[in-house]
């Protein structure tokens, strides 16, 4: 499982990471992101590649678990 | 966070905004000029003494209404949030340098859009090269380019802008001697819509920009990286909507020579968008999503916001700006040393050693 943290990274940095990090087909990843745009297009990103995407919110941040 | 939903949004925000913008030149604004962000805010910088071209000087109220707009929106929906800290200077300088292309070119990304949906063949150059200018970007942000972390700001930090907004406003209603407005038929500056209504279709802008995250370069850059097509539906949009209204309310003249506000310079129109395409992309953003970003608390593009409008004064200052007659010996220098600064901006933020992990 890989974990990433992107928070202070804004659009599209977080995306570019997760995208890098999927090239290596783990069946989970998880990122932590803090602003609503990054988590809808790593949302958004981890869904057209096949993630299942769960997301819960603390304290303005985001932590996304996606797994296949 | 469904995604087909989020395309449709997109495009019926971007179909709006076109229509805005023409209805904002029916009401007066110049033609083909309905909403440009890069020449509203030359047109603010003039009317604040910072350049001296008596002939686009005017408060326009998109600007303040832009960002008041997305300030609301993002107040309401508990999305503002004031940030900053990520590089700060260097978002001055390529906002700066981002202006000296677009006044290159004479128009922000949303105005080329605007002058293509009139007709204006001299923006497909402008096109071409805002996308290899984007290109250029994406090329960097692959190879790992970044302006760093943002940081959680104190709340009036992330307010300042849009509080300054309210001055602005005060500014142009009160118009006090120290601020000059271009006079009527003496300019671009001189002709504006009604105050009310450019101010209530920032207001609306603002607000449909900031829901559906819309920007003129994240299309094209989204499509690059990621095959993701949702903001280039919102910029294509635009150009129905535009296009379209122009077609029916007698606006649309296809041609090269003689189009308002533009001149014909294929090569300095293309370079001009290189610049603007490839600074924008090291900003993350178009100028209008900058001024909504800065409506959102992020201080970091305030301070874009604020480069950008110091590349308008100083384009109007030492000549840099083109005009119908073509771009100027002085403007062309501007683009190449603004190319070579943004370049090296990107080769320093992209192959230089890894900021620690916390």
């Amino acid at each position: 499982m890989t974990q990433l943290d992107a928070r202070g990274l804004s659009c599209p940095e977080p995306v570019i990471l997760i995208r890098k990090a999927m090239a290596g087909k783990e069946p989970r990843y998880e990122m932590v992101v803090d602003n609503p745009v990054s988590r809808e297009n790593v949302t958004r990103y981890a869904e057209h590649q096949g993630y299942r995407v769960t997301v819960t919110e603390e304290q303005g941040e985001y932590k996304l678990v996606m797994t296949k | 966070m469904n995604g087909k939903k989020e395309k449709i949004s997109i495009i019926l925000a971007g179909l709006c905004i076109g229509v805005i913008s023409i209805a904002l030149v029916l009401l007066g604004n110049p033609a083909n000029m309905g909403f440009c962000i890069a020449c509203f805010l030359r047109d603010i910088s003039g009317a604040l003494g910072l350049h001296q071209a008596a002939a686009v000087q005017y408060i326009r109220p998109e600007i303040p209404g832009l960002v008041l707009g997305s300030f609301l929106v993002s107040f309401v929906t508990r999305e503002f949030s004031p940030r900053g800290g990520s590089s700060p200077m260097l978002r001055f300088v390529l906002g700066f340098f981002v202006m000296i292309g677009c006044l290159m070119f004479l128009g922000c990304p949303f105005r080329m859009i605007l002058r293509l949906a009139g007709g204006d063949g001299n923006a497909l150059f402008g096109l071409a090269g805002f996308a290899a200018g984007i290109l250029c970007g994406v090329f960097f942000l692959n190879r790992g380019y970044s302006l760093k972390r943002t940081y959680r700001q104190p709340v009036l930090d992330g307010s300042a802008m849009p509080i300054l907004q309210l001055a602005l406003l005060a500014l142009l209603i009160a118009a006090p001697v120290f601020i000059r407005f271009t006079e009527t038929g003496g300019g671009p500056g001189g002709s504006h819509a009604p105050l009310i209504a450019s101010l209530i279709a920032g207001l609306l802008v603002g607000a449909l920009a900031q829901r559906t995250r819309l920007c003129m370069v994240g299309g094209i850059r989204d499509v690059a990286l990621f095959r993701e097509w949702k903001l280039l539906m919102g910029f294509s949009a635009i150009l129905v909507s535009a296009l379209a209204v122009s077609l029916l309310t007698g606006k649309f003249s296809p041609g090269f020579q003689g189009q308002p506000v533009t001149h014909t310079d294929g090569l300095w129109n293309a370079l001009g968008m290189l610049l603007a395409g490839f600074g924008c992309v090291l900003l993350g953003g178009c100028p209008l999503r900058q001024l909504v970003l800065s409506g959102e608390g992020n201080a970091d593009s305030a301070v874009a916001v604020l480069g950008l409008a110091a590349g308008a004064a100083f384009a109007h200052n030492f000549g840099l700006a083109s005009s119908a007659d073509g771009p100027t010996a002085n403007g062309k220098i501007a683009v190449v040393i603004g190319i070579v600064a943004v370049a090296g901006i990107a080769i320093v933020n992209t192959f230089t050693k890894r900021e620690e992990k916390a």
